[in-house]
């Protein structure tokens, strides 16, 4: 029995020579590269990147144990560090020094994504100094203090650099510390607690996940979930797990599963030698992979059952469409009992829907409008996955929904309802189709009273289309005639086309000699005047 | 009933007497063919205490004009017999039961001068037929929603279940019919349709379908705001004749209380309920108290092989009443009951409060341009939807019009003519004074209008009333 599984690593990894005595393996977190260098790099150094195209290979001197091996941006410039205190650039270039910062520091991390800075300072190392890189310029960032479970006395280092980890989650910049004893005397459980450090420089506590346990984690961050990675003290024999955490504090941890291996490459989960980088790469040196961290979205969705939750869930992932629309189309969702789960997750999606047509609207005025007038250029506003429009609905979900055998066609059309009331709310136009589907499917169960009831109330917005539609249903059910003329003489639903105008002057050419080609406006103002001829012949009656 | 109108400035007064209830009786022929057995073909005859000879005669009158005419066309038998004194309306609802009903002709007594007696004289034709008629198939109608048809009671109980249910129903139901104040509104049996915007109304929709949903016993539901219909679940022609027992007979009997004061005993049981203001019309009044029986009215509505029976219950927040009904199979609880209630109350109050938000919003928005300053009927035979700016307030004892019942008669004429043609038509009157009638019929819907303009000549009339066609019914498709 196969589990289905929600974090999976990357198909193919990068491959590289393994650790070993002759070779010796390092990881440049920036460029997301590996460097495989043999003996001191005499017999070869070898770079693979996170595309193979980026693979470059060179030999360089061997002067002495490499300590630390990393190019610049586009593999410009290479550095090797080989003493604790010096940096050699092969090629000979001029450096200048832009500026200096004298601070105690215990360690430091650097996020790259963010060129942000992080230095551990005083003695117990919890006091953290950010800075800035920004234009050619570093800029000290207020700093802020972790909060330690425990103050030791006398004072030592107790914040280590496993601890903390940098990451961007949802555009914002995050220090995440992994807080192994609560303070709270009952938890003895770990947890990790988020520290949002914002573009303006003040940070202070956002968020606590708790794990409800204890033991070796590890993070990662990947397409906007801290994925915590747990190995059990107790029983190193038992398979690890990570347990994935959302990212709002509301929640919970969502039960393990357990990462599988892709085949070909048989490899042992979490071996000893799995180092984890941010944000979302775990490498095993002593095999020689580099694998990138993957979410599957479809395990995800047994994961929740608050439908509303997960909706919330799915759509702010990256791949989240295809996962939503199962979701709406699922059996065990749409079954009778569940209109107010429906009309909720209608709900969630209309509200993302409607963001991006506003957004799309106001770019589109502003094109309109001219060039910007010292405004920053507006950028189009991207359509993520997670904005499902009424095609997407109508396609994958709403139009196979209605032929379904064995459920309630009140129920069927209950749902359709709920979209248009949901699309309504949002002050969306319902488009043609979704009317037309109404219509047909009321037509199949014979409920015209409903029919009736809906077009009176104008619920199915007037339209031409729908107009044609309802004179096609005049057979069937003959109030369809007189519901379409009134649509009709809505003007901008004038018919243009010969078919339509001569069936709806079908009851009106009896009194006129014309043969109806005529719009209705035409007709009708010849039929008037053979009436006001003929009533002037009325006398008064009592 | 008698009006007086005094027009003779002697001091002696026109006495006015309006059309009046003079008796009612069902028979059926089949029962009772042999001489010496009349007696049995008479199902239900009121007065009551009329003689059995005279009864016997009326029944055998009635009986043997309707057998006369069908010689002249078997299919259509007579409908109604005209005398100088009154005027009988015939109705076979079902093979051969007869329902007759018996009215007097309205009539004024004028005042003779010498003390000789004052003459009476007859007014024959302001009757309609029509109006009439359909009065006494709404009588059957409403028979038939609470207690099924004739033919039921007889396989049910024979011909003595029949009569106890006749006499049970329309002892009580002959009370209140107001033969005076019947009219064309009657020939229509129409419905009155609450104006919406399109999201309120989608909203009710919701709610109908998660309640129909949660309480999965109940069939149907029907919704009103105001005495006035929004949505129905029902077919047509029962959901109009349940219209009319809400509107003329449930709501007005539970209105009058919550208009009452504070501190008076007719206010009703508020059940303590500070969460919503929902309450049972029909059914539990007070859900709190363990003891107190309840029962909820049953009616028989139309249904793939025949009829069927239901509960109907009907329950009110403020001013939107909702309509449930669940199969008569089904025994209703006390704790369905207060399920309905804690699932209900809370929805429809909140339902209730948005509907009279947006309505306040939308009379604000189309202002005092909308206000109708004509007077008009209007009437669609597709929807049952009819709409009256001359009848004002309409309850089981009083319907106020705002015109002269001769203008209210020139209408009914006017049907009459629409209804013998199938073709789209107009009809204009010059009434008496400084009245004009138009009567125009388009497809399936009837409007008519009266215009109080002394000189305006016949293109001013036509003109007028295409004015409002395209203000007051601007989606509408009336061929001009």
């Amino acid at each position: 029995m196969a589990e289905e599984h929600y974090l999976e690593l990357s198909e193919n990894p990068v491959q590289f020579e393994h650790a070993s005595s002759v070779n010796n393996v390092f990881f440049d977190e920036a460029n997301k590269q590996v460097f495989a260098v043999r003996s001191g790099g005499a017999t070869g150094v070898v770079v693979k990147g996170p595309d193979d195209k980026s693979s470059v290979a060179f030999r360089m001197d061997d002067k002495g144990e490499v300590k630390c091996i990393k190019f610049s941006i586009g593999n410009k410039i290479l550095a090797v560090q080989r003493t604790s205190k010096s940096v050699v650039f092969p090629d000979k270039r001029s450096l200048k020094l832009l500026k200096s910062q004298s601070i105690n520091v215990n360690w430091y991390q650097y996020c790259p994504e963010t060129a942000v800075i992080l230095l551990s300072t005083t003695v117990q190392g919890n006091i953290l100094q950010p800075f800035a890189f920004r234009n050619g310029t570093m800029s000290k960032m207020s700093k802020f203090e972790i909060e330690l479970p425990v103050v030791p006395k006398p004072a030592k280092l107790s914040l280590s650099e496993r601890d903390i980890a940098m990451a961007t989650i949802y555009g914002q910049l995050y220090v995440m510390y992994l807080k192994h004893h609560s303070r709270t005397a009952n938890s003895p459980s770990a947890e990790v607690v988020l520290y949002h450090l914002s573009r303006e420089g003040s940070c202070k506590k956002s968020h606590v996940l708790k794990l409800n346990t204890t033991g070796k984690f590890a993070l990662n961050i990947v397409d906007n979930l801290v994925v915590v990675h747990h190995q059990t003290r107790l029983c190193p024999e038992h398979p690890p797990a990570p347990v994935l955490l959302l990212h709002r504090p509301l929640v919970f941890p969502a039960g393990p599963a357990a990462v599988p291996s892709q085949p070909p490459v048989p490899c042992q989960l979490y071996s000893s030698s799995w180092s984890v980088f941010q944000p979302d790469i775990i490498i095993s040196a002593s095999e020689g992979y580099l694998w990138y961290l993957q979410v599957k979205l479809p395990p995800t969705v047994n994961l929740l059952q608050d439908k509303g939750k997960l909706m919330d869930f799915l759509l702010r992932r990256r791949e989240c469409k295809m996962v939503i629309l199962s979701v709406c189309s699922q059996s065990a969702y749409l079954t009778a009992g569940s209109l107010p789960v429906v009309a909720t997750v209608f709900d969630k999606l209309n509200q993302v829907y409607k963001d991006y047509l506003e957004a799309e609207q106001s770019y589109t005025q502003a094109m309109e409008s001219g060039p910007s007038r010292g405004s920053a250029a507006q950028k189009r506003p991207v359509r993520t996955q997670a904005v499902i429009d009424q095609s997407d609905m109508y396609t994958h979900v709403l139009s196979s929904f209605t032929e379904r055998k064995g459920v309630s066609h009140k129920f069927i059309i209950a749902v359709l309802m709920e979209y248009i009331r949901s699309l309504n709310q949002f002050q969306i136009t319902v488009q043609h189709y979704l009317y037309e589907l109404v219509i047909k499917t009321l037509v199949q169960h014979n409920l015209f009273y409903m029919l009736h009831q809906f077009l009176q109330y104008h619920v199915l917005s007037d339209s031409k289309p729908l107009a044609c539609l309802l004179l096609s249903l005049e057979s069937t059910y003959p109030p369809a005639h007189q519901l379409s003329l009134d649509m009709l003489k809505v003007p901008n639903n004038r018919p243009e086309t010969r078919c339509c105008s001569t069936r709806c002057l079908g009851r009106s050419s009896r009194e006129t000699s014309d043969s109806g080609e005529a719009p209705p406006s035409t007709q009708v103002s010849t039929a008037r005047s053979t009436w006001l001829t003929s009533s002037s012949c009325l006398g008064s009656r009592r | 009933m008698l009006m007086i109108s005094p027009k003779m400035a002697s001091g002696m007064q026109e006495k006015q007497y309006t059309p009046s209830l003079l008796s009612f009786f069902i028979y059926n022929p089949t029962f009772g063919p042999r001489e010496g057995e009349e007696e049995k073909k008479i199902l239900f005859y009121h007065p009551s205490d009329v003689e059995k000879n005279e009864k016997i005669r009326n029944v055998g009158l009635c009986e043997a004009i309707v057998q006369f005419t069908r010689t002249f066309c078997p299919t259509k038998p007579a409908k109604s017999l005209h005398t100088q004194k009154n005027r009988q309306f015939f109705f076979e609802p079902e093979e051969n039961f007869w329902m007759v009903m018996v009215v007097r002709n309205p009539m004024i007594e004028k005042p003779n001068k010498d003390g000789k007696p004052p003459t009476v004289e007859y007014q024959e034709e302001e009757m309609l037929d029509t109006v009439y008629g359909a009065v006494v198939r709404q009588c059957y109608s409403m028979y038939k929603l609470f207690n099924g048809t004739f033919s039921r009671a007889m396989q049910a109980g024979g011909v003595e279940l029949l009569m106890q249910k006749l006499e049970k129903f329309f002892y009580r139901y002959l009370q209140t019919l107001h033969l005076q104040s019947c009219d064309l509104l009657d020939v229509f049996g129409g419905i009155s349709f609450f104006p919406l915007d399109k999201m309120t109304y989608l909203k009710i929709q919701s709610f109908v379908n998660r309640v129909e949903e949660s309480l999965s016993l109940i069939k149907y539901t029907a919704f009103l705001y105001n005495d006035q219909l929004i949505w129905s679940g029902l077919e047509q022609d029962d959901m109009r004749i349940l219209y009319k027992y809400l509107t003329t007979s449930l709501f007005p009997r539970h209105s009058e209380p919550e208009l009452a004061g504070r501190d008076s005993p007719m206010r009703p049981e508020v059940a303590g309920n500070l969460l919503h203001y929902g309450r049972f019309l029909t059914g539990p009044t007070n859900l709190k108290d363990p003891e107190a029986k309840f029962r909820f009215p049953k009616i028989f509505v139309s249904a793939e092989d025949g009829y069927e029976e239901l509960h109907l219950i009907v329950y009110k927040a403020m001013s939107a009443a909702a309509c449930f009904m669940i199969s008569a199979s089904v025994e209703l609880t006390r704790e369905f009951c207060e399920q309905l209630d804690s699932l209900v109350g809370p929805q429809l109050t909140l339902l209730a409060s948005d509907i009279c938000e947006q309505f306040t919003i939308n009379r604000r928005i189309s202002g005092p341009e909308k206000e109708p300053q004509f007077k008009f009927i209007y009437f669609n035979h597709m929807n049952l939807a009819e709409k009256s700016t001359i009848h004002m307030r309409k309850t089981a004892s009083v319907c106020l019009t705002s015109v002269h019942p001769d203008l209210m008669k020139i209408l009914g004429d006017i049907n009459c003519d629409f209804a013998r043609v199938d073709e789209d038509e107009e009809i204009i009157v010059k009434a008496m004074t400084d009245y004009w009638v138009v009567g125009k019929k388009s497809d399936q819907r009837e409007l008519y209008v009266i215009l109080n303009q002394k000189n305006a000549n016949l293109i001013e009339v036509n003109e007028e009333v295409k004015r409002l066609c395209a203000t007051q019914f601007n989606n509408i498709f009336f061929l001009d």
